[in-house]
């Protein structure tokens, strides 16, 4: 019942995930942090196949720093995302693909404005002011619809995506738990407790 | 002695000289100026033009393509512009490996490349010469007058050693020694684009050969923002637009000067 959610406000992104990890209908763990660093201003959470998931971000989380250490700045959010989106991409069309959807938020400090991506495993893309991936999407996305404000402040985007968590448990077979919530803005990243 | 260890690009001279690496950038130093000068608002290139005659048919660089008369100033990618000064023939294939570095980076990260980037594509190749061997280096030195989100405009050179390095004002090719000093003594830090467009095309006319300029000896490019996309907008001049405007300057060339005229 994994579930993620991404939004963004004025000069933020919030990304928020899950911390279960279950493998059948055993919970093994409910601690797991399924969002990575990517750079000073670059956060992905990562969803799908077990096992695949570690695997691709550990290599975009790679890449990203190798890019960034050849080339003494970051990727900007834009770029990264494109970056990312490709690897799925031509992943898929591999003899063994893989099974992670993304949700790839950050800020952009040569433009200064957040920016938040939503991508599949199929390695579709787009630009959204808001995301979910998981069961938590079905009921998520129409509350996000209604209440989601490009210019919130933080708190206000913080009491949204509670909203949102409430919702999902309420709703939900199974609840998917605690979440992890991370915060990116022109201070770079930062973890936040609900 | 220079002599035995003049035929490999890759070995050392006893004084630690590498001899075809030097003779490459002697050959640069015959080569048309060209000039560069970062300005708060844009960058500008100038040229000057070693292939002329009456005879030479340009009617292929009055209209069509993006401008430019296609010997010195070329466009590298949408916001980069490249001024190429040495062998020809070695420019024209950097000026594709350039465009093929530009568009991969387009592909890979779906944002132009940014300026030094495409510079240290350019000069990771070019260091290759030195050191894996070939036949011998590029005879080329390049300008790069450019614009990226990170650094917003800026101006790069880079010689056939594989050398880079930023500038507010540059030259290379013939009598870049005094373009420089004359470029030292003029620069101010707060230049705005309409006020370095002067400055490009004086410099010129004071170093180049011949005494007056037109277009037919003078290639011209400047790069700004456009005031509505806010994106990078690249302006390589056709010959008429160069004759406008070193009109506009005052200096262009006599009408006696043109003996053919009719």
């Amino acid at each position: 019942m994994e579930t993620s959610f991404g939004i963004t406000g004025k000069g933020y992104v919030i990304i928020a995930a899950d911390t279960t990890s279950a493998r059948s209908i055993i919970k093994m763990k409910t601690d797991e942090d399924k969002i990575k660093t990517l750079s000073p201003h670059l956060l992905m959470a990562y969803s799908g196949e077990p096992g695949d998931t570690v695997q691709f971000a550990e290599f975009v989380e790679r890449n990203i720093r190798l890019y960034q250490i050849r080339n003494l700045y970051a990727l900007r959010p834009a770029a990264a995302a494109a970056w990312i989106r490709r690897a799925l991409a031509n992943s898929l069309r591999s003899r063994k693909p893989y099974g992670v959807n993304l949700l790839v938020g950050g800020y952009d400090t040569a433009s200064t404005d957040p920016h938040l991506y939503w991508i599949d495993y199929f390695g579709a893309m787009t630009e959204v002011p808001f995301a979910a991936h998981g069961y938590g999407a079905y009921f998520a996305l129409s509350l996000l619809d209604r209440y989601h404000d490009p210019e919130a402040s933080l708190e206000e985007g913080l009491a949204v995506l509670r909203r949102c968590i409430d919702e999902v448990a309420k709703r939900l077979v199974i609840d998917p738990g605690k979440y992890k919530v991370k915060v990116v803005d022109k201070d770079g990243v930062r973890e936040v407790e609900l | 002695m220079a002599r035995r260890y003049d035929s490999r690009t890759t070995i050392f001279s006893p004084e630690g000289k590498l001899y075809q690496v030097e003779y490459a950038m002697e050959a640069i130093s015959h080569a048309g100026t060209v000039l560069g000068l970062l300005a708060k608002d844009g960058v500008v290139l100038a040229a000057e033009k070693k292939v002329t005659g009456k005879l030479l048919d340009l009617s292929a660089t009055k209209e069509g393509g993006y401008g430019g008369s296609g010997e010195k100033i070329f466009l590298l990618s949408s916001n980069v512009i490249g001024g190429l000064a040495g062998l020809t023939a070695d420019a024209n294939s950097l000026v594709n490996f350039a465009r093929t570095a530009a568009q991969q980076h387009l592909l890979a990260y779906d944002e132009e490349i940014p300026v030094e980037l495409l510079a240290q594509r350019l000069c990771d190749m070019k260091q290759g010469y030195t050191q894996f061997g070939g036949l011998r280096p590029f005879g080329v030195s390049l300008l790069y007058a450019g614009y990226d989100p990170h650094y917003q405009f800026q101006l790069y050179r880079s010689d056939p050693s594989g050398n880079y390095s930023g500038w507010k004002a540059t030259c290379i090719g013939a009598n870049n020694g005094t373009a420089q000093s004359l470029l030292k003594q003029e620069y101010k830090d707060d230049i705005e684009v309409k006020d370095a467009i002067g400055l490009a095309l004086r410099t010129m006319s004071k170093t180049m050969d011949s005494t007056t300029l037109g277009s037919e000896k003078l290639e011209f490019a400047v790069l700004t923002l456009d005031p509505v996309t806010k994106q990078p907008k690249a302006k390589i001049y056709r010959p008429a637009e160069i004759d406008a405007l070193l009109e506009k300057e005052g200096l262009a060339k006599k009408d006696d000067d043109t003996e053919m005229k009719p």
